[in-house]
């Protein structure tokens, strides 16, 4: 009756944590609209370009520096700027159940 | 839900739910943008037979008989007409849609057509070989509806001996293969205290996502309100409650809620705007805008079998009805929220006001509202009547009851 619950706890997402989709979660190019979709149990995300770079590259054995690395290499853009805002998307997506660790 | 949709720059969140209040709703931009081109939502109702009788049922009272129902083919077919015109999620729901026997086979077009799969199942008559077999037919995510969490209200609520333990073997078989769980927990006087119990089952549950559903006063709870609606107190208690628990199981469980708007003081946006971005689709085959659409006398609905969807999407009469805001009387037409919660729900306008262009009681600049919310709090504080169970027999006896209007205050 407490509301006290037994969970498994909340992914916090560092450098070092190797990131990936759970199977629910579904990303696809949507042709008519010309664009990506994430479709989610009653939810539709819609990533932006630097999401999508991002969420292709989180396949549970990359590291979330070895992502941002090689995002920072393909754009040409300072590794901790990259890290940094990779680490703030992924965590918004974990804290809603989207990435698992 | 309001912090969930706050976007972080690169990702926005839109709901898609099934929910009669609910619809698309999210940020404006991707909402419009994914709308601009078709429905993101569909549900399917594909039978309204069900196990359970519960008197809150979302179905209309006039239940549909099995022998109008749509064809394997004629659902095939919706399947593959929506995945063309751009839906993204189907909801299949009912009744009870494991009811149906050809349920492999409208999975399997769904997941061919590229639509996200969500089975909303009462799951007591599912066996766990089926669950697997739509599994691998491509069955993205399942929802199941708990009455209660103690097995005597379960059993009182659904009128089902035995529920509650048959739903929870279902769910642990959906969590062992691996396949996401909803718990759905329809709420009303009657459970409104198992709230926090609720979501603790939910987490043992391993759920990724439970939906606290206060009862919507539409078709079978609109006929049972006075023994469903809880009062002011234990709803404002349920919301704090909840709230606290979102921000206490964040990244472990997602808590979507429907609140029950009689005690509101701001109309929700209903589907996110009427013909906006959900479209329902009746057991007999009917498209409407709504779940409850069909309360609205006048309204001409369009069939699947007569024509395609998209074209009733597009030209539909009922869908051009309530579009946009040019249809609006005072006080919305000059409403500042106007395009925000469009005027709230117009089956809600119907039931209450008895015009379907009125603003929604909801909000408080009805001229309804003070007397809704009176009516509400009066019922919730007498005990509750006996439920109207949601079957056949006494969806006969209620066609011929007829509830008086509420009186506008000057």
């Amino acid at each position: 009756m407490t509301g006290e619950t037994t969970s498994p706890g909340r992914l916090v997402v560092g450098r070092e944590t190797r990131p990936k989709l759970p199977p629910y979660l579904k990303l696809r190019h949507d042709a008519g609209r010309g664009r990506w979709v994430l479709l989610a149990p009653e939810r539709v995300l819609t990533p932006d370009q630097t999401a999508v770079a991002v969420l292709q590259l989180c396949d549970g054995t990359r590291t979330v520096e070895e992502i941002a690395a090689k995002l920072a290499e393909e754009y040409s853009a300072p590794a901790d700027v990259i890290t940094a805002d990779v680490l703030d998307m992924l965590q918004g997506m974990a804290d809603k159940g989207y990435i698992k660790g | 839900m309001t912090e969930e949709l706050k976007g972080n720059g690169h990702i926005e969140t839109l709901v898609v739910d099934d929910e009669p209040t609910e619809g698309v709703v999210g940020n404006e931009d991707a909402t419009a943008e994914l709308c601009a081109r078709a429905p993101v939502g569909l549900l399917a109702e594909l039978t309204h037979r069900c196990p359970l009788q519960c008197p809150y049922c979302s179905n209309p009272l006039e239940l549909e008989g099995v022998k109008n129902e749509l064809s394997t083919e004629e659902w095939c077919s919706v399947m593959r007409q929506a995945g063309e015109m751009g839906i993204l999620q189907i909801h299949l729901s009912g009744g009870e849609p494991t009811a149906r026997k050809d349920l492999e086979e409208i999975i399997s077009a769904a997941s061919e057509a590229g639509l996200y799969s969500n089975l909303i199942t009462a799951a007591v008559t599912l066996k766990r070989d089926r669950l697997e077999d739509l599994q691998k037919r491509g069955l993205d995510h399942v929802q199941i509806s708990f009455q209660d969490v103690d097995p005597a209200g379960a059993d009182n609520i659904g009128a089902y001996p035995g529920a509650l333990q048959k739903k929870l073997d279902v769910a642990r078989w959906v969590t062992e293969l691996g396949l996401p769980l909803t718990v759905n927990a329809p709420i009303h006087r009657h459970n409104i205290h198992n709230v926090p119990r609720f979501i603790d089952m939910a987490v043992e549950l391993g759920a990724q996502r439970i939906e606290i559903a206060h009862a919507q006063y539409y078709g079978w709870a609109f006929l049972n309100r006075a023994a469903l609606i809880p009062t002011y107190e234990e709803t404002l208690a349920s919301i704090e409650y909840v709230e606290a628990a979102r921000e206490r199981l964040k990244g472990v469980l997602t808590i979507d809620m429907v609140v029950p708007d009689y005690y509101a003081k701001r109309p929700k946006p209903c589907m996110g705007g009427w013909g906006k971005g959900f479209m329902n689709i009746t057991p007999a085959g009917k498209v409407l805008p709504c779940h409850a659409a069909e309360t609205i006398p006048g309204l001409k609905f369009d069939n699947v079998r007569d024509k395609k969807l998209l074209d009733i999407w597009m030209d539909g009469e009922a869908f051009n009805a309530f579009r946009g805001t040019d249809w609006m009387k005072e006080p919305c037409r000059s409403c500042a929220f106007k395009e925000i919660d469009f005027g709230g729900c117009r089956c809600q306008a119907m039931a209450i006001t008895r015009d379907p262009r009125n603003t929604d009681p909801a909000c408080a600049l009805s001229p309804y509202h003070a007397e809704m919310v009176k009516l509400a709090k009066e019922e919730a504080a007498k005990p509750a009547p006996a439920f109207v169970y949601r079957n056949p027999r006494n969806a006969a006896e209620a066609a011929k009851t007829q509830d008086e209007p509420l009186v506008p205050a000057e």
